[in-house]
């Protein structure tokens, strides 16, 4: 058996969940990784946008921004934000990837402030385009490490909409019908959200790793499926085209160490 | 739970169309080319409303940005649309004190700016929050000539609650919407790889909202890799992403983006924008920063000599073309 570290891990449970023939909006970091894995490993036509306007490039390596040349190489298109955006907005964009600060059960995210909004402990970035991605894409996926502080039973400032308060929240705010949080990727578990509470539920746990640890790393009350999986550790494909063609400067994989 | 049907935040510039329409005069066809120093001097006044072309570390003005802070320009309010270097520049000189904030305060991937944060954590600025979107369809209403645009963004959330957005129902099928209001700024400033003297601008690569930033804006002064001739636009006039009615002042600024990333021309420059961001943890070498590379540079020649001049150009352009440096180009 191969070894691999929790960044390794996370980038391989993520891409996994991505489809071919599908689209997807991303960011850098481990949801870029993770849509290039996909890519060569399972979804050769998996389509993807970055927010700036690269619309379907063939990433030679991983952009450090999500406005860099590397976006629209070899792009099927070079356009506007509004384009992609309003792509999305149409209906047309399966899947969103973000990470953010905190996380609550039904996937609100902050990534604006800690503590009070007029006058923040710490200020973050804001939304940038996470707010709109998590609105308008069908379904939003999340990558971030497990630890009480971010999985919070309230979040400071819900920058970015999950389920907001439950059932039918969403649709009463106005968003579109059929969109919400789907999985939430972390470097113990996969989470997705129970259909009737609309509340994160862990469906998969990694390697050696136990539902008890999970809950004493998570601020409020975690679900269980009741089919809970294990997830399957990285091939060596999978690794091997991680560490060669995606990343071989670590950029990404080398945080998990 | 009560259905929020206003956001909060203050509208920072609110848009009168009356007043747009007499404000957007068009813009002769005449040579525009000027200085860096004239066109800030003359555009950018102490209390008008900023926007910044590109996105954060790509394609970005900073020659203009720099000259913002050498002139001391105070009290600007500043459009946050996917700012990150070119936030962290006017950061530099306490520029602003009003900001609509979709992305500050970070540069992605790299990491976040402690200085940016300092200063919005001061006090010393006011916010209105929205997304990277819906700051976008502000510009795109401007430049439509309407007061707002509907959009299916920032409903239900903070982010709207602390907006200057609004709940509207459609006439048509009742559907809801966040009514995203335009925004026409005082100034923008905008990098392109290729103008002619009038202003007509090539784009080549990533739009981000520039042509409809430069439709919204009361003034827009482009600074451009290279001058072409209008014969060269004209032979392929399809290309032309910024027309030059739309703008006022024409610079050339060769390598105009660094440390940002220009498509096509030269990549970012990791070093130095990692050497900002280590500065920045220590209040006095980050002063002595500032000071020896914009406050003391007489000009953004200067400036990029200090950074390795065409040297670390020449790389940074091997790195965007993914060749190798070393056998020269």
């Amino acid at each position: 058996m191969s070894t691999y570290n929790k960044m390794e891990l996370m980038v391989c449970a993520a891409s996994r969940e991505l489809l071919d023939n599908t689209m997807v909006i991303i960011g850098t970091g481990v949801p870029c990784a993770a849509g290039m894995l996909a890519q060569k490993m399972h979804a050769p036509n998996l389509v993807i946008f970055f927010e700036a306007g690269g619309a379907g490039p063939m990433l030679p390596t991983m952009p450090v921004s999500v406005g860099d040349s590397r976006t629209s190489y070899r792009a099927t298109m070079a356009t506007t934000m509004l384009d992609v955006m309003e792509l999305a907005q149409r209906g047309a964009v399966d899947f969103s990837f973000i990470g953010g600060a905190q996380i609550d059960c039904y996937g609100n995210i902050n990534s604006t402030v800690v503590g009070d909004y007029r006058k923040p402990k710490v200020r973050f970035p804001g939304s940038g385009g996470a707010n709109d991605l998590a609105s308008l894409c069908k379904k939003t996926l999340v990558v971030t490490n497990h630890d009480k502080k971010r999985f919070v039973e309230k979040v400071d400032f819900i920058t970015t909409p999950g389920y907001l308060q439950g059932p039918h929240s969403r649709e009463d705010a106005g968003l579109p019908a059929g969109t919400g949080p789907y999985r939430v990727i972390t470097d113990l578990a996969v989470m997705d959200y129970d259909p009737q509470s609309l509340r994160m539920r862990v469906i998969s746990l990694h390697p050696n790793v136990t539902i008890d640890e999970v809950k004493v790393n998570t601020g409020f009350e975690l679900l269980v499926s009741e089919k809970l999986a294990k997830t399957e550790p990285p091939s060596e494909k999978e690794l091997r085209i991680l560490r060669e063609e995606i990343d071989p400067f670590r950029y990404v994989i080398g945080r998990g160490a | 739970m009560e259905k929020m049907l206003s956001g909060q935040g203050e509208n920072f510039l609110p848009f009168n169309l009356t007043e747009h329409r007499k404000s957007l005069q068009n813009k002769r066809y005449e040579n525009k080319v000027t200085t860096v120093k004239e066109a800030v001097s003359k555009y950018v006044t102490s209390g008008s409303y900023l926007a910044t072309g590109g996105f954060g570390c790509n394609r970005i003005a900073s020659a203009l940005l720099h000259e913002i802070v050498r002139q001391g320009k105070k009290n600007l309010g500043f459009s946050g649309h996917t700012t990150t270097h070119d936030f962290q520049i006017l950061v530099a000189g306490e520029c602003f004190d009003r900001c609509d904030a979709a992305y500050i305060v970070g540069l992605e991937a790299r990491g976040l700016s402690k200085m940016a944060r300092k200063y919005i954590e001061s006090g010393k600025v006011k916010t209105t929050e929205w997304s990277n979107a819906s700051l976008a369809w502000r510009y795109k209403a401007a430049a439509m000539g309407l007061s707002f645009i509907p959009s299916k963004v920032m409903l239900g959330t903070d982010t709207f609650k602390y907006s200057a957005a609004k709940v509207v129902t459609c006439p048509f099928t009742g559907e809801t919407y966040s009514a995203i209001p335009a925004l026409s700024p005082d100034v923008a400033v905008i990098h392109v790889h290729k103008a002619d003297v009038y202003g007509n601008c090539v784009i080549e690569g990533l739009n981000n909202s520039d042509t409809d930033l430069a439709k919204a804006s009361k003034h827009v002064i482009v600074t451009t890799e290279r001058i072409v001739d209008n014969e060269e636009i004209r032979r392929s006039p399809w290309k032309t992403a910024i027309p030059y009615w739309s703008v006022d002042a024409v610079i050339p600024v060769p390598y105009g983006s660094f440390p940002g990333n220009m498509e096509g021309e030269y990549f970012s420059d990791e070093k130095h924008l990692q050497m900002w961001l280590d500065v920045e943890q220590d209040e006095k070498s980050y002063r002595e920063f500032v000071k020896k590379y914009i406050l003391d540079t007489e000009d953004f020649y200067e400036y990029l000599e200090l950074c390795g001049g065409i040297k670390r150009m020449n790389e940074l352009r091997a790195e965007e073309l993914m060749i190798s440096s070393k056998k020269g180009i």
